[in-house]
């Protein structure tokens, strides 16, 4: 039972990773994942610090909050001081992230608060933590209900948002042309990378959620040059990546969330020696 | 009769550096107009200035006399080819039927009339066979016509067009300039931004002449005129000399009767 689990989670975080990860990359926004996932730091030691206890709940809404701050900072950098955005991405996270580590030696020195624990969630333990109801049921790891209520919210957004993703990652000048807010999709989106970055760190670690935003659907984009079989295909290759690195993983003993990064990197290698040899 | 465009004190700047300045003109409704000026002459700016994409510092833009957000549906707007990243995965049709996208139905699926005048835009330009392509393949003059596809699909009174001859093969070129044609007589207005001297007169029947400031905007016979090219593109020797040959070999010649009006 706990495989199933462990791989139900990891292949929940892996199609809204991937999802939301094949219009960043259309977007040529691969990294914005990175640089959230080091940004939240100080949301999550500032939300730490007000409410005073390591619950769950006001930590992912500071680190969300600082998720979204970090995107707007690196669109300001971007379209206000001119600045490339990859090096507005770098300045962003790099800036937010050290925040964080000056007020954690600050304020938070003593208590148990450090990087791995803040950072890096840990996806074998997913199945220890359950969602207990009042009345005594065991519903299972809280973690699959977290990551399974955020793939509902990220399907719907880009079901009906679709043609709003589609024509403002196209062509956002002809969006702007025909009246339709590119600020407000593009923020959308980022809120979604946010939270979706945030949520999954926290149950299943860093590298595996930023992997799942950038292999599938880098690897799809190799294969296909049609926008719904790419998003098929990093369904395909999310869901291949979190069974296959589950095996690997329990094979050689070793991490599952590198081991699924691995999958998901060899399925990338795959597919670049198949577009070559075509 | 209300001008279709008319643009008062425009001032635009970026960083801080003017790009247009004091702009003030109106143009006729039906007519194929073209923006000509030297490299960085405010062009673009003026197009997008009209498009609302850029803020001017100072004046205002009226279309059909109202302001942009009462007429957007009556206006479309060509950007350049190299605004987009033509390697997207999608295919030309998706990218024609993005011209039936509005506001009201951005959260809908498109009708099947939507997806009909789609498919007869596309068959306007030529281009019916190559649907499903996706549009890496498709020739530069072909990525012109897709964009022209998707601005023919929404239906405009008022075609704002970005260098569409730029970089675009011949038979590409033909059938633009047919479009053109049928656009005028059907008594749309197309303003065009233009860099090619040589084929004003053979294009537009009215130009816009700009070098951040206005130069001169009235009929090709006497807005283009070697006085005014000088005024815009003064400085740039190359030019000059060019347009000395081209006064030399008579290609600009006065009085006598425009290419389009010959019989």
């Amino acid at each position: 039972m706990n495989a199933f689990w462990i791989i139900l989670t990891g292949t929940l975080v892996a199609i809204c990773g991937g999802l939301l990860g094949a219009f960043l990359l259309l977007r040529k926004m691969s990294m914005v994942g990175d640089a959230i996932s080091h940004a939240v730091l100080p949301g999550i030691v500032i939300a730490y610090l007000l409410s005073g206890s390591r619950e769950v709940l006001p930590m992912l809404v500071g680190a969300a909050a600082f998720g979204v701050f970090a995107t707007v900072v690196i669109e300001a950098l971007y379209r206000k001081a001119r600045l490339q955005s990859d090096a507005a991405i770098g300045i962003t996270f790099t800036g937010l992230f050290a925040l964080g580590i000056v007020l954690i030696s600050l304020f938070a020195g003593q208590v148990d608060l450090d990087l791995d624990c803040v950072l890096f969630g840990e996806i074998a333990y997913v199945p220890i933590d359950v969602w207990i109801t009042p009345g005594g049921i065991n519903m299972g790891p809280r973690a699959v209900w977290v990551t399974g209520g955020l793939l509902v919210l990220v399907l719907a957004m880009i079901g009906i948002g679709y043609k709003g993703l589609l024509l403002t990652t196209f062509n956002p000048e002809h969006a702007a042309s025909i009246g339709i807010s590119v600020a407000f999709w593009h923020y959308l989106l980022m809120s979604a990378v946010s939270v979706t970055t945030v949520v999954s760190f926290e149950s299943v670690g860093a590298i595996l959620v930023v992997a799942f935003l950038i292999v599938p659907p880098a690897t799809a984009y190799l294969l296909t040059n049609k926008l719904k079989p790419m998003l098929a295909l990093t369904v395909l290759f999310g869901l291949g990546a979190a069974v296959g690195g589950y095996y690997l993983a329990s094979w050689i003993d070793g991490s599952i969330a590198g081991a699924m990064s691995v999958v998901a990197g060899v399925f990338f290698t795959a597919a670049l020696v198949a577009k070559h040899k075509r | 009769m209300t001008p279709i465009i008319e643009t008062h004190n425009l001032t635009v700047s970026y960083n801080r550096r003017p790009v247009l300045w004091d702009v003030d003109f109106s143009l006729p409704e039906g007519r194929l107009i073209g923006i000509i000026g030297p490299n960085g002459s405010g062009k673009t700016t003026l197009l997008k200035s009209i498009m609302g994409l850029v803020q001017p510092d100072s004046g205002y833009v009226k279309l059909f006399g109202q302001s942009l957000d009462e007429v957007r549906t009556r206006i479309s707007y060509v950007p350049q080819r190299e605004s987009v990243d033509w390697d997207f995965p999608v295919s030309v049709r998706e990218v024609v039927e993005m011209g039936r996208y509005r506001r009201a139905n951005l959260l809908r699926r498109l009708s099947s009339a939507d997806r009909d005048i789609a498919a007869d835009a596309l068959h306007k330009v030529g281009l019916q066979d190559f649907a499903k392509r996706q549009i890496s393949q498709l020739s530069g003059g072909q990525q012109q016509r897709v964009f022209i596809a998707r601005a023919l699909a929404q239906q405009a009174d008022l075609y704002l067009m970005d260098e569409p001859f730029a970089g675009v093969d011949a038979a590409s070129e033909q059938a633009i300039l047919q479009l053109l044609t049928e656009m005028k007589a059907a008594s749309k207005t197309v303003l065009i931004v233009h860099h090619d001297l040589q084929t004003v007169r053979q294009f537009f029947d009215w130009i816009v002449l700009l070098n951040t400031h206005l130069v001169a905007s009235g009929p090709v016979e006497s807005a283009f005129t070697e006085d005014h090219l000088r005024q815009a593109y003064g400085g740039q020797l190359t030019i000059l000399s060019k347009v000395a040959d081209l006064v030399k070999e008579r290609h600009f010649p006065v009085r006598e009767k425009p290419y389009k009006d010959r019989p």
